[in-house]
């Protein structure tokens, strides 16, 4: 006679499945197949520039980026100030590597925020389905119409400005993407043997969803992640262009663009040398995030 | 009589990140006029390759086909884009394995089987759809008028082969490469498909090159056969003398493997795994998995020799027998 | 098809319902007393305790909705509470220039994005195709106010081709409201095509890697005809619905390029009126939108089931 199936002993581990339990060599093919995209490793490096510059800003910039006047206003960039200064006499590197701290936290936080609630939405719809699946892909089917820019805009209103208010109006805007792409994964991986091999044998819904479930689902999120990083970063800066965003004298790029804009003829540099951050940035991380998903999911490789 | 197709010393190479690989080795063999043969083998052993070769469908880069492949005393190989295209379908048609694959699905049916014959013959367009009813009428679609006015997921497998076997036909070729046309179909559709093939070869005297890994079908259906292992021809004979006296010991591995009805056990294997590109044994490249290997298998390639009348066979232990 | 046609209008009547719930409680999280803001200076007791009863402030949460509803469907988006105009005319005004910024955005885009996308998918992997796949990744990760910043510093202030700000409408004077309309249709454009170019070209990559190209070229239909007839016809499909799809991320990317080129449309009534606190401004112009992104996702999922044969024909 059969023995009881010792479900715990299973591995979670479907043959499919590739991130259940990475080993040293997965990680490494996983390496080898990115560091082949030229472009990708050129996004990474500039995603951990921008990290450095984020951490260590104190040290990094030349001046406080707040101080008025520690050169003349609207200055091109000369050696003393090497991106120039702002109508107010401020340094503009400064600014700049400052900048970089506030679309980081926002990019990385929303992202994060959107991350969290969208899986485990996701996971829930996807593995009981039924109604509570039904509520919750509405829900997100009337999130997603919204432009996430104007979402974001509205949720300014409701909540006022400042920095912990935009992360959570820009993440809330990603949630449903988020929560589709799990849903979608949950449902292939819900009808694996091993899944109704561990509700055979008594395990609970939230245990199955835990520890079965998600590791299998893992790649896919953590490529949208990547990719939606810039597109948080995007948004950011054009609520704070709109006046939207973190108060002045706040260093955030969007504001510094905007600010630039009344002295576009005389001194171009203002608008133009925040917008080849952000730029630099966004292309960056959209490369990082395509290279991620290439060495992730060969599949979805052209 | 002259053959309708000669091919001489085919290579299909393909350059990879571990150096050049042959996929088919040196292939000879010809086909007379009205004559169907079997070319027959494992997947991987080149029969596919071996086909797309003779229309020039293998994409190169990166693969690289060299030989002589005579059709109609032209070397195919020779000829640059415009004129292959105008022998395919009108004077060798092909036909492949997953036929509601081999359809464009966003145009009709009836359509698509128009265009295959306006590419080669001068006829009006009215003139053509009527042929092209008349066509789905003799490959046996009912309600063929209305039928040609379909889209292809609309067409069961069967039916869907029959409308492919029509468009290869439909110029009337001298040689129809049927490409594992039977194997995504249910066993009993295959029979149907193959009485057809055979029929239209019959009554249009066209040649017919039916590639399978099935030997079973290639039975029922072929005059000749060539049997391939590993990129190399092993073995050519007559249908009679292949299932009567197999020279090559692969061959008869694989008659051996066929279920008969009195077999009453379980179905036969060959043990082993046929080696892939980059494995490719020395000496001869069935020896790792022929019962009958002498030491000398393993240092010497064997060539086709002649093993009886109208049989060849690539074997050290042939003429010793 | 007919089925299909009534579930997505199904469909898309349940997400209009779902978005009105989160508008409507949305507005209603806005700190301070939303009739005291309806009324500004025209606060009287009287008119005060009359407007809550109307508006059904009295009443249960549920209720409110429901009226508010109702009033949303017969097309009254209340007043301004700055200028007390009416929100659906203000609203209305402001539509039809970002419309157009956006139909102009679209046509740029595609008549951008294909052929790139076609060229790079015949040549792959050649200069070409690197080339104009980074010539998308670049431009479509440029924000696009910075990139309308940097085009009317070049354009309008050194070579002086084009007005740097100022709108008209094209039915009005086509001429001149096309040629202001160029540098904002080629900002929010080219994004666009970045995103589109890309598409097409794995699309065209996928499409030609199928079993029935092969079987045509067996045929014997010449290369020029298997890409551009039966390579294409398939391929752009999908990327009909991916076009369509962008509708709502351009509808967002023109709030800022109105801004930055001054064109009078919803973007610069949105965020005016947020700064001003004319919320009743900005829940017309989000219902507005929303609504517009929601039936042109509906239209082009029509559409698709129309283009494909696999759904139009059982």
């Amino acid at each position: 006679m059969a023995r009881p199936l010792d479900v715990e002993a299973l591995p979670a581990q479907a043959p499919r499945a590739t991130a259940a339990t990475p080993g040293a060599s997965t990680a490494r093919r996983w390496w080898r197949r990115f560091a082949r995209n030229r472009g990708a490793v050129f996004g990474l490096a500039v995603f951990l520039a921008i990290i450095l510059m984020a951490v260590f800003a104190g040290l990094l910039a030349p001046y406080d980026p707040l101080i008025q006047g520690v050169g003349p206003a609207n200055a091109a960039p000369t050696w003393t100030h090497w991106a120039g200064t702002d109508s107010f006499g401020r340094d503009m590197l400064s600014r700049i590597i400052y900048g970089a701290r506030i679309a980081l936290v926002v990019g990385i936080g929303a992202v994060l925020l959107a991350m969290v609630v969208g899986v485990a939405l996701g996971l829930v719809a996807g593995y009981y389905g039924g109604w509570v699946d039904v509520v919750i892909m509405r829900v997100m089917d009337g999130l997603f119409a919204f432009p996430i820019i104007i979402l974001a805009i509205a949720m300014m209103a409701v909540m006022g400005f400042g920095v912990k208010n935009v992360i959570i109006a820009v993440g809330v805007g990603f949630v449903a993407p988020f929560a589709r792409v799990t849903r979608a994964d949950v449902l292939a991986v819900k009808e694996e043997p091993y899944i109704e091999a561990a509700r055979l044998a008594g395990v609970p819904g939230p245990a199955i969803i835990a520890r079965h479930v998600l590791p299998n689902v893992l790649a896919p999120i953590i490529v949208q992640a990547a990719l939606r990083v810039s597109g948080a970063i995007i948004t950011e800066s054009g609520l704070s262009f709109l006046g939207l965003g973190p108060p002045p004298p706040t260093p955030v790029w969007g504001s510094m663009i905007a600010e630039g804009r009344n002295f576009i003829v005389m001194a171009p540099h203002i608008s133009t040398i925040p917008g080849i951050a952000l730029m630099v940035t966004v292309v960056g991380l959209n490369l990082l995030g395509d290279g991620l998903r290439d060495a992730l999911d060969p599949r979805l490789r052209r | 009589m002259d053959p309708v197709l000669e091919v001489r010393d085919l290579v299909v190479e393909f350059t990879t990140e571990d150096g050049p690989l042959r996929a088919v080795d040196g292939v000879s063999f010809s086909i007379g006029r009205g004559e169907i043969v079997g070319l027959v083998g494992e997947s991987g052993a080149g029969k596919t390759l071996t086909s797309e070769a003779l229309l020039g469908l293998i994409r190169c880069p990166p693969g690289r086909v060299s030989g002589e492949v005579r059709f109609r005393g032209r070397n195919l190989l020779a000829l640059e884009e415009p004129a292959l295209a105008r022998i395919r379908g009108k004077e060798i048609a092909m036909i492949f394995q997953n036929p509601g694959a081999s359809l464009n699905p966003v145009f009709r049916v009836g359509d698509q089987l128009v265009e295959a014959m306006a590419l080669h013959l001068g006829d009006g367009r009215g003139v053509l759809r009527r042929r092209a009813a008349q066509i789905l009428t003799r490959v046996g679609i009912p309600s063929a008028a209305t039928r040609a006015r379909d889209y292809p997921h609309q067409f069961s497998g069967g039916m869907a082969q029959r409308v492919m076997i029509g468009m290869g036909v439909a110029c009337a070729p001298g040689l129809l490469i049927a490409d594992e046309p039977t194997t995504a179909l249910d066993v009993t559709i295959q029979a149907q498909v193959l009485s057809l093939i055979r029929r239209l070869a019959r009554e249009m005297g066209m040649a017919v090159l039916l590639v399978s890994h099935d030997l079973g079908i290639v039975s029922q259906m072929c005059h000749r056969v060539i049997v391939m292992y590993a990129g190399r021809i092993v073995e050519e004979a007559a249908i009679a003398t292949v299932f009567r006296a197999p020279a090559h010991p692969y061959t008869r591995a694989l008659i051996a493997c066929l279920p008969g009805l009195d077999d009453g056990g379980r179905l036969g294997a060959i043990g082993g795994v046929m080696p892939g590109l980059k494995a490719v044994p020395r000496g001869c490249r069935f020896h790792p998995r022929c019962n009958l290997a002498e030491p000398r298998c393993a240092v010497e390639e064997p060539v086709l020799r002649p093993a009886g009348a109208d049989q060849i066979a690539a074997c050290h232990l042939v003429g010793t027998e | 098809m007919l089925r299909f046609f009534l579930s997505r209008i199904g469909q898309t009547i349940a997400v209009l319902f779902t978005v009105s719930v989160i508008i409507f409680v949305l507005m209603r999280l806005i700190p301070g007393d939303p009739v005291l803001m309806m009324l500004g200076d025209d606060f009287t007791q009287d008119a005060y305790q009359r407007l809550r009863a109307q508006l059904g402030f009295d009443r249960s949460v549920v209720t409110q909705y429901l009226i508010w509803l109702q009033a949303i469907l017969r097309g009254d988006l209340g007043d301004s509470y700055l200028s007390h105009e009416r929100v659906s005319r203000l609203v209305w005004d402001a539509f039809l220039p970002t419309l157009s910024l956006v139909v102009a955005s679209m046509l740029v885009g595609i008549l951008v994005a294909v052929p790139s996308g076609i060229v790079a998918a015949m040549r792959k992997d050649s200069a070409w195709d690197w080339g104009s796949m980074g010539f998308a990744i670049f431009v479509y990760s440029m924000p696009s106010f910075w990139k309308g910043i940097v085009l009317i510093w070049i354009f309008s202030v050194h070579l002086r081709w084009f007005p740097a700000v100022g709108y008209v409408h094209p039915w009005q004077e086509f001429w001149d409201g096309m040629w202001r309309l160029v540098l904002p249709a080629v900002t929010l454009g080219t994004f666009f095509s970045g995103l589109v170019a890309r598409i097409i070209r794995s699309s065209l990559l996928e499409v030609l890697d199928q079993d029935f190209i092969k079987a045509a070229r067996a045929r014997g239909v010449r290369q020029a005809a298997l890409v551009y007839r039966h390579a294409l016809a398939n391929a752009l499909i999908p990327v009909v619905t991916v076009i369509g799809l962008q509708f709502g991320a351009l509808l967002g990317g023109a709030v800022l390029t109105e801004t930055v080129f001054g064109i009078p449309g919803m973007g610069r009534l949105t965020v005016a009126a947020i700064l001003n606190r004319d919320y009743a401004i900005v829940q017309g112009t989000i219902l507005l939108g929303v609504f517009a992104v929601v039936v042109v996702n509906l239209a082009v999922d029509l559409t698709y089931a129309f283009l494909n044969p696999r759904i139009r024909v059982a």
